[in-house]
């Protein structure tokens, strides 16, 4: 079998400098500054209170359930969706998140209750998460930021934050700390930009809106289709 | 597929498409409701106009630095252990992806929606190595079952289908027993491919947009079989037209948020994710191994030219949405994987005059196309334009309109005989007319009559002389 040795590029950027009328940049390319910035007018000088609003709103749209909470009534509120959820299983992020937001309680209860599989992230075990995943009837996460505009929570890959914990099981809790909540997508670009200047942007960045859906089949809207089927969002008052 | 997705000629696929009652009602009803989508999600978003304006000078920008960005693309695609490759053919492409593939002795394959994996016949040579190659988006895989039935749209690409024909498809090929339910069938296709997504060993993906800063690629879907096919195979390959990158995150963010809109009418579709290189140290899921194949196939030679802004394209399909010309005759008969307004612009493009001529005479110059463009590409002033570059360097014109042309030239030579002929018209005419219409005319008026009915010629007192004469005179 033949290996391929070079990637082609000089070649083919070559092509497109010439195309284009001019010697090959490899260098001194800046962004301009933009003559329009439409994007930093949504929901401007809004606060905390009026995004949660916007985003509360915005689940609606997007067949999302949204509960919001006091922070010292979360573990009851997860609860009660676990349960609207049918429980059975269910598979968490290794995120100290949890700890903080006192939520191991109910986990330890849940998992002793007879039938039922609870499971935690962890990367020693590989590939048996997958499988875990798969099978679970809940997945659940913390949002890392929050879109008030369009209803999404971002998710950035680690470790303990498997991508198929949002994926796999059949339907996703995503637990949303009000201090997250920005107006839209802009706000969270330019964390990742920043990060990217760092070069520690994360392997995968998922800004997921609601649970996953299709239109194929002559343009009826059909909620759940690889993606969770029903998606969960708790907003707790954190600060 | 190729770009190119039949034989017949052009006319035959229009009659086809004008005669396809179903497909017209459902092209008709999908226009209105995408469209009516569409334009309730950009009120939302303030000054839409600046919206445009800054995609716009985004994508230009980008293009007038192509080989910078990538270059910065190629860089941090390899700081992150991903593997790039510029393939300048469909060949080389599919030569890298197969390479790929048989290194990991690869069979079976799951696919997310790409075009330009279509664009460049990419299964049929993974299939050429026995790789089973299955496409995952519903519309993809409804049509890849229905023995490779070409996509009618970009983003819709089984619109042309109706949910009883699409039973029977999952019938006969899968011993589909449930009703035509659209959702009875979704989960039905959740349950069918959740294995193929588990058993697949690579993953392949088309990208919306990559982030040069970054070395990121980014893939906007609703149904997460993109998530899929980059969460649980070993091995990643994306594809991606070289054209379709930003700078950085904050340009991902107004194209990303404009083709959400645009394409489907939604804020942001389910999942928008961005890819970094293969999984991380201490990752559990997501691919071991990451390939970027960026592929020109025909693009550069757009660059530096009159149609550069059609590189500008986003793949949204909004421009599909509201054209009147693609509402009467259907996707299938452009004859290519791009059809609309933007697939006139682009085929005779990437392809050639020859291959394409009818295309750019396919669109009745409303430029409807163009106020819904998000990046404010000129469509139909690059058809235009397309009409003069056959016409005056090619020869290119269509037969009629030539004959046509010469006969005109001729009578308008000398007003004498072309008063003559406007006279005599209505009789020679006349006996084609039906009740003040022509419905079936002679020679080359027929491709118009085939298609509407021509108003019957009128004897003197509205000829536009004779009116012109008359309103000077002050009638009207």
């Amino acid at each position: 079998m033949s290996v391929v040795k070079t990637n082609n590029k000089d070649k083919f950027l070559n092509k497109i400098a010439n195309s284009l009328g001019r010697e090959r940049k490899t260098e001194g390319v800046a962004r301009p500054k933009w003559k329009h910035q439409p994007q930093y007018e949504v929901f401007k000088g809004m606060n905390q209170d009026e995004l949660l609003e916007q985003l509360v709103e915005q689940c609606d749209r997007i067949h999302t359930t949204a509960k919001v909470t006091k922070l010292e009534n979360l573990p009851n509120v997860l609860k009660e969706v676990i349960d609207e959820l049918g429980g059975k299983s269910i598979v968490n992020w290794k995120d100290p998140r949890f700890d903080e937001y006192n939520l191991n309680d109910i986990f330890e209860e849940f998992s002793n209750e007879e039938g039922n599989e609870f499971h935690v992230w962890d990367s020693t075990m590989f590939e048996e998460n997958m499988k875990i995943a798969e099978r679970a009837n809940i997945g659940i996460t913390f949002s890392d930021m929050t879109l008030a505009e369009s209803g999404t929570v971002v998710l950035l890959s680690d470790k303990g934050k498997g991508r198929s914990v949002s994926l796999l099981p059949a339907t996703h809790v995503a637990i949303i700390p009000k201090s997250t909540i920005v107006p839209r997508m802009s706000q969270a670009a330019r964390k990742l930009h920043e990060m990217a200047q760092k070069g520690n942007v994360p392997s995968c960045v998922n800004f997921i809106s609601g649970p996953s859906n299709s239109a194929d089949i002559e343009l009826n809207l059909v909620v759940g289709v690889h993606g969770p089927i029903k998606a969960t969002y708790i907003i707790v008052e954190d600060k | 597929m190729a770009i190119k997705t039949g034989d017949e000629n052009f006319f035959t696929r229009v009659d086809k498409g004008i005669n396809n009652e179903f497909m017209r009602k459902a092209v008709a009803t999908a226009q209105g409701r995408i469209d009516g989508r569409r334009r309730d999600s950009i009120s939302s978003l303030g000054d839409w106009e600046e919206w445009r304006n800054h995609a716009e000078e985004i994508r230009q920008h980008t293009l007038e630095n192509l080989d910078f960005y990538l270059e910065q693309l190629a860089e941090n695609v390899e700081k992150r252990g991903g593997k790039i490759f510029f393939a300048e053919t469909a060949e080389e492409a599919n030569e890298y992806i197969k390479n790929v593939v048989s290194s990991k002795n690869a069979k079976k394959i799951i696919k997310s929606k790409s075009m330009v994996t279509e664009e460049i016949s990419m299964n049929q040579a993974l299939e050429s190595i026995g790789c089973d190659v299955v496409e995952s988006d519903l519309g993809e895989w409804i049509l890849q079952l229905d023995d490779h039935d070409p996509p009618s749209h970009i983003v819709v690409p089984a619109l042309h289908k109706n949910r009883e024909q699409i039973r029977e498809t999952f019938e006969d090929k899968r011993g589909y027993k449930k009703t035509s339910n659209p959702e009875e069938m979704a989960l039905f296709a959740r349950e069918q491919l959740r294995k193929d997504f588990l058993e697949a060993e690579v993953g392949i993906t088309g990208c919306n947009f990559a982030v040069a800063e970054s070395g990121s690629i980014s893939l906007v879907t609703n149904e997460g079989n993109a998530r899929m096919a980059t969460t649980i195979p070993k091995t990643q390959i994306t594809v991606m037209g070289m054209e379709r990158i930003v700078p950085t995150w904050e340009e991902l963010d107004v194209l990303v948020s404009m083709l959400a809109r645009s394409a489907v009418g939604q804020k942001l579709t389910s999942y928008v994710t961005g890819l970094t290189g293969p999984k991380d140290e201490g990752d559990v899921d997501g691919p071991e191994e990451f390939h970027l194949v960026v592929v020109d196939n025909g693009r550069s030679k757009i660059l530096g030219t009159q149609f550069q802004s059609a590189l500008q394209c986003i793949r949204c399909a909004a421009c599909i949405n509201v054209c009147p010309v693609y509402r009467h005759i259907g996707g299938h008969s452009y004859g290519s994987i791009y059809p609309g307004p933007i697939g006139a612009v682009l085929n005779p493009l990437l392809g050639d005059y020859d291959e394409w001529k009818e295309l750019p005479y396919a669109s009745t110059l409303c430029s409807a196309c163009t106020d819904v463009c998000p990046v404010k590409i000129p469509l139909h002033n690059l058809l235009i334009e397309h009409r003069r570059m056959m016409v005056e360097q090619e020869g290119k014109a269509p037969f009629a309109e030539k004959l046509a042309m010469k006969g005109y030239a001729f009578a308008a030579s000398s007003p004498s005989i072309y008063n003559m002929g406007t006279k005599t018209a209505p009789s020679v005419m006349g006996p084609y007319s039906n009740n003040g219409f022509i419905t079936n005319g002679p020679g080359p008026v027929k491709l118009w009559t085939d298609i509407r009915d021509l108003p019957e010629l009128s004897k003197g007192k509205d000829k536009f002389r004779t009116w012109f004469e008359n309103r000077d005179k002050g009638g009207n």
